[in-house]
Protein backbone atom coordinates (compact mmCIF):
# COMPACT_ATOMS: atom_id res chain seq x y z
CA UNK A 1 0.00 0.00 0.00
CA UNK A 2 1.20 3.50 -0.85
CA UNK A 3 -0.05 6.73 0.66
CA UNK A 4 0.34 9.94 -1.36
CA UNK A 5 1.58 12.38 1.28
CA UNK A 6 0.53 15.95 0.32
CA UNK A 7 4.08 17.14 1.10
CA UNK A 8 6.34 14.21 0.18
CA UNK A 9 4.44 12.55 -2.66
CA UNK A 10 3.61 8.82 -2.86
CA UNK A 11 5.41 6.88 -0.15
CA UNK A 12 5.54 3.31 1.03
CA UNK A 13 3.26 2.25 3.86
CA UNK A 14 6.27 1.42 6.09
CA UNK A 15 6.95 5.17 6.52
CA UNK A 16 3.56 5.73 8.18
CA UNK A 17 2.12 5.07 11.61
CA UNK A 18 -1.60 4.28 11.90
CA UNK A 19 -3.46 6.07 14.67
CA UNK A 20 -7.17 5.34 14.25
CA UNK A 21 -10.47 6.78 13.05
CA UNK A 22 -10.68 10.49 12.25
CA UNK A 23 -13.22 10.76 15.10
CA UNK A 24 -10.24 11.95 17.14
CA UNK A 25 -10.38 15.25 15.23
CA UNK A 26 -13.89 15.97 16.61
CA UNK A 27 -13.34 16.31 20.34
CA UNK A 28 -16.55 17.14 22.25
CA UNK A 29 -16.92 20.68 23.64
CA UNK A 30 -16.41 21.31 27.32
CA UNK A 31 -19.59 20.31 29.22
CA UNK A 32 -20.70 17.88 26.52
CA UNK A 33 -22.92 15.02 27.80
CA UNK A 34 -21.25 11.74 28.84
CA UNK A 35 -22.74 10.04 25.76
CA UNK A 36 -20.70 12.35 23.52
CA UNK A 37 -17.49 11.46 25.38
CA UNK A 38 -18.40 7.77 25.27
CA UNK A 39 -18.84 8.01 21.50
CA UNK A 40 -15.62 10.02 21.09
CA UNK A 41 -13.52 7.61 23.10
CA UNK A 42 -15.02 4.19 22.48
CA UNK A 43 -17.58 3.89 19.67
CA UNK A 44 -16.06 3.11 16.30
CA UNK A 45 -17.53 2.05 12.98
CA UNK A 46 -15.90 -0.89 11.24
CA UNK A 47 -16.99 -0.32 7.65
CA UNK A 48 -16.43 -2.64 4.71
CA UNK A 49 -15.89 0.19 2.26
CA UNK A 50 -14.91 3.84 2.57
CA UNK A 51 -13.34 4.90 5.86
CA UNK A 52 -11.38 7.90 7.08
CA UNK A 53 -8.53 7.63 9.51
CA UNK A 54 -5.43 9.35 10.85
CA UNK A 55 -1.91 8.44 9.83
CA UNK A 56 1.37 9.95 10.94
CA UNK A 57 4.18 10.26 8.40
CA UNK A 58 6.73 9.40 11.05
CA UNK A 59 9.60 8.32 8.77
CA UNK A 60 8.98 11.31 6.52
CA UNK A 61 7.80 14.87 7.01
CA UNK A 62 6.18 14.21 10.45
CA UNK A 63 2.80 15.54 9.31
CA UNK A 64 -0.50 14.09 10.54
CA UNK A 65 -2.66 13.03 7.61
CA UNK A 66 -6.37 12.37 7.17
CA UNK A 67 -6.60 9.46 4.76
CA UNK A 68 -9.86 8.46 3.04
CA UNK A 69 -9.56 4.91 1.78
CA UNK A 70 -11.57 1.87 0.88
CA UNK A 71 -11.06 -1.15 3.13
CA UNK A 72 -12.41 -3.52 0.48
CA UNK A 73 -10.45 -2.43 -2.59
CA UNK A 74 -7.50 -0.83 -0.71
CA UNK A 75 -7.93 2.25 -2.90
CA UNK A 76 -6.64 5.44 -1.28
CA UNK A 77 -9.21 8.06 -2.27
CA UNK A 78 -7.81 11.24 -0.75
CA UNK A 79 -5.14 12.45 1.65
CA UNK A 80 -5.05 15.85 3.36
CA UNK A 81 -3.00 17.44 6.11
CA UNK A 82 -4.81 17.21 9.46
CA UNK A 83 -3.65 20.80 10.08
CA UNK A 84 -6.00 22.06 7.35
CA UNK A 85 -9.14 23.48 8.91
CA UNK A 86 -11.50 21.60 6.58
CA UNK A 87 -9.87 18.26 7.39
CA UNK A 88 -12.02 17.72 10.49
CA UNK A 89 -15.30 18.03 8.58
CA UNK B 1 41.04 25.01 30.53
CA UNK B 2 41.48 21.51 29.14
CA UNK B 3 42.03 21.22 25.41
CA UNK B 4 39.27 18.93 24.19
CA UNK B 5 39.62 16.90 21.01
CA UNK B 6 36.65 17.18 18.67
CA UNK B 7 35.74 13.85 17.04
CA UNK B 8 33.17 13.49 14.28
CA UNK B 9 30.51 10.78 14.63
CA UNK B 10 32.21 8.80 11.88
CA UNK B 11 35.76 9.04 13.29
CA UNK B 12 37.68 5.82 12.68
CA UNK B 13 34.84 4.27 10.64
CA UNK B 14 35.19 6.11 7.33
CA UNK B 15 36.11 6.39 4.50
CA UNK B 16 35.26 3.03 2.95
CA UNK B 17 35.54 1.95 -0.68
CA UNK B 18 34.04 -1.19 -2.21
CA UNK B 19 33.94 -1.57 -5.98
CA UNK B 20 33.00 1.76 -7.53
CA UNK B 21 31.31 3.12 -4.40
CA UNK B 22 32.87 5.28 -1.71
CA UNK B 23 31.36 6.19 1.63
CA UNK B 24 32.94 9.13 3.46
CA UNK B 25 32.15 11.50 6.29
CA UNK B 26 30.78 14.87 5.15
CA UNK B 27 29.86 16.68 8.36
CA UNK B 28 28.90 20.33 7.77
CA UNK B 29 30.54 22.92 10.03
CA UNK B 30 27.18 23.99 11.34
CA UNK B 31 23.61 22.65 11.23
CA UNK B 32 20.68 24.75 12.42
CA UNK B 33 17.06 23.61 12.38
CA UNK B 34 14.84 26.45 11.09
CA UNK B 35 11.11 26.26 11.85
CA UNK B 36 9.35 29.46 10.72
CA UNK B 37 6.82 30.87 13.17
CA UNK B 38 3.20 30.99 12.01
CA UNK B 39 2.75 33.67 9.35
CA UNK B 40 6.50 34.38 9.15
CA UNK B 41 7.28 32.07 6.21
CA UNK B 42 7.68 34.95 3.73
CA UNK B 43 9.83 36.95 6.16
CA UNK B 44 12.08 33.92 6.71
CA UNK B 45 12.58 33.50 2.96
CA UNK B 46 13.37 37.21 2.63
CA UNK B 47 15.89 37.12 5.48
CA UNK B 48 17.57 33.99 4.10
CA UNK B 49 17.79 35.63 0.68
CA UNK B 50 19.32 38.82 2.05
CA UNK B 51 21.81 37.11 4.38
CA UNK B 52 22.87 34.02 2.43
CA UNK B 53 21.32 34.17 -1.05
CA UNK B 54 19.04 31.27 -0.10
CA UNK B 55 15.30 30.94 0.57
CA UNK B 56 13.07 28.55 2.50
CA UNK B 57 12.97 25.40 0.35
CA UNK B 58 9.77 23.82 -0.98
CA UNK B 59 9.00 20.26 0.21
CA UNK B 60 11.58 17.83 -1.18
CA UNK B 61 13.98 20.59 -2.29
CA UNK B 62 17.34 22.04 -1.29
CA UNK B 63 19.01 25.35 -2.12
CA UNK B 64 22.71 26.17 -2.17
CA UNK B 65 24.85 29.27 -2.54
CA UNK B 66 28.58 28.74 -2.12
CA UNK B 67 29.11 26.68 1.03
CA UNK B 68 25.75 27.66 2.52
CA UNK B 69 22.92 25.18 1.95
CA UNK B 70 19.40 24.74 3.18
CA UNK B 71 17.59 21.37 3.04
CA UNK B 72 13.88 20.79 3.49
CA UNK B 73 13.56 18.26 6.34
CA UNK B 74 9.88 18.05 7.19
CA UNK B 75 6.62 19.91 7.58
CA UNK B 76 7.56 23.51 8.40
CA UNK B 77 11.21 22.64 8.98
CA UNK B 78 14.52 23.02 7.12
CA UNK B 79 18.18 22.55 8.05
CA UNK B 80 20.49 25.49 7.39
CA UNK B 81 24.03 24.21 6.78
CA UNK B 82 27.31 26.12 7.01
CA UNK B 83 25.60 29.48 7.57
CA UNK B 84 24.91 31.85 10.44
CA UNK B 85 21.23 31.65 11.53
CA UNK B 86 21.37 34.95 13.46
CA UNK B 87 19.45 36.95 10.77
CA UNK B 88 16.43 34.67 11.38
CA UNK B 89 16.14 35.47 15.09
CA UNK B 90 12.53 36.29 15.98
CA UNK B 91 11.20 34.88 12.70
CA UNK B 92 11.74 31.16 13.25
CA UNK B 93 12.49 28.65 15.98
CA UNK B 94 16.25 28.02 15.64
CA UNK B 95 17.98 25.01 17.15
CA UNK B 96 21.67 24.17 16.88
CA UNK B 97 21.82 20.56 15.61
CA UNK B 98 25.47 20.48 14.57
CA UNK B 99 26.42 17.59 16.86
CA UNK B 100 23.10 15.76 16.58
CA UNK B 101 23.61 14.31 13.12
CA UNK B 102 26.11 12.09 11.36
CA UNK B 103 26.48 13.03 7.70
CA UNK B 104 27.69 10.40 5.25
CA UNK B 105 28.44 10.93 1.58
CA UNK B 106 27.94 7.99 -0.78
CA UNK B 107 29.51 8.53 -4.19
CA UNK B 108 29.97 6.45 -7.29
CA UNK B 109 28.11 5.65 -10.50
CA UNK B 110 25.74 3.12 -8.88
CA UNK B 111 25.06 5.04 -5.68
CA UNK B 112 21.32 5.15 -6.46
CA UNK B 113 21.26 1.36 -6.92
CA UNK B 114 22.91 0.91 -3.53
CA UNK B 115 20.38 3.13 -1.79
CA UNK B 116 17.53 1.40 -3.61
CA UNK B 117 18.20 -1.58 -1.33
CA UNK B 118 17.61 0.47 1.82
CA UNK B 119 15.36 3.41 0.91
CA UNK B 120 11.73 2.98 -0.26
CA UNK B 121 11.88 6.04 -2.53
CA UNK B 122 13.00 6.34 -6.18
CA UNK B 123 16.40 8.07 -6.00
CA UNK B 124 17.37 7.68 -9.67
CA UNK B 125 18.44 10.94 -11.36
CA UNK B 126 15.20 11.28 -13.32
CA UNK B 127 13.11 11.26 -10.13
CA UNK B 128 15.64 12.71 -7.67
CA UNK B 129 17.79 15.19 -9.53
CA UNK B 130 19.95 18.14 -8.50
CA UNK B 131 18.44 20.18 -5.68
CA UNK B 132 16.44 17.30 -4.18
CA UNK B 133 16.31 16.65 -0.42
CA UNK B 134 13.87 14.39 1.37
CA UNK B 135 13.15 12.86 4.69
CA UNK B 136 12.66 9.11 4.57
CA UNK B 137 13.82 5.86 6.13
CA UNK B 138 17.25 4.28 5.62
CA UNK B 139 16.10 0.77 6.46
CA UNK B 140 14.74 1.35 9.99
CA UNK B 141 16.52 4.65 10.59
CA UNK B 142 15.03 8.09 10.10
CA UNK B 143 17.24 9.88 7.58
CA UNK B 144 17.59 13.03 5.51
CA UNK B 145 18.84 12.29 2.00
CA UNK B 146 20.05 15.01 -0.37
CA UNK B 147 21.43 14.81 -3.90
CA UNK B 148 24.97 16.15 -4.30
CA UNK B 149 26.98 16.39 -7.52
CA UNK B 150 28.39 12.88 -7.58
CA UNK B 151 26.11 11.03 -5.18
CA UNK B 152 24.11 11.52 -1.99
CA UNK B 153 24.46 13.08 1.43
CA UNK B 154 22.79 10.89 4.04
CA UNK B 155 22.12 12.35 7.48
CA UNK B 156 21.15 10.07 10.36
CA UNK B 157 20.91 10.64 14.10
CA UNK B 158 24.45 10.73 15.50
CA UNK B 159 23.84 7.69 17.71
CA UNK B 160 22.95 5.72 14.57
CA UNK B 161 26.21 6.47 12.74
CA UNK B 162 27.82 3.03 13.18
CA UNK B 163 24.56 1.22 12.32
CA UNK B 164 24.06 3.31 9.17
CA UNK B 165 27.65 2.71 8.09
CA UNK B 166 27.24 -1.04 8.68
CA UNK B 167 24.03 -1.16 6.61
CA UNK B 168 25.59 0.82 3.78
CA UNK B 169 28.81 -1.18 3.80
CA UNK B 170 26.85 -4.44 3.55
CA UNK B 171 25.10 -3.11 0.45
CA UNK B 172 28.32 -1.76 -1.06
CA UNK B 173 30.04 -5.13 -0.58
CA UNK B 174 27.20 -7.09 -2.12
CA UNK B 175 27.07 -4.78 -5.15
CA UNK B 176 30.85 -5.01 -5.53
CA UNK B 177 30.67 -8.82 -5.36
CA UNK B 178 28.35 -8.82 -8.36
CA UNK B 179 31.15 -7.15 -10.33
Amino acid sequence: MRIPCPLCGPRDRREFYYYGADDYLRRPEEGAPPEAWDAYLHLRDNPAGVTRDLWHHEMGCSAWLVVTRNTVTHEVISVRLASEKEAAK
Amino acid sequence: MAELIALSATEGLLPLTHGALTLAGAAPDRITSVQPFKGKEAAVTKALKAAHGLGFPAPGRALAKGDARILWTGRGQAFLLNADPAPLAGLAALTDQTDAWATLRLTGPAADQALARLVPVDLRPAAFGAGSAIRTGLNHMMAVIARVDDGFDIMVFRSMAATAIHELETVMKSLAARG
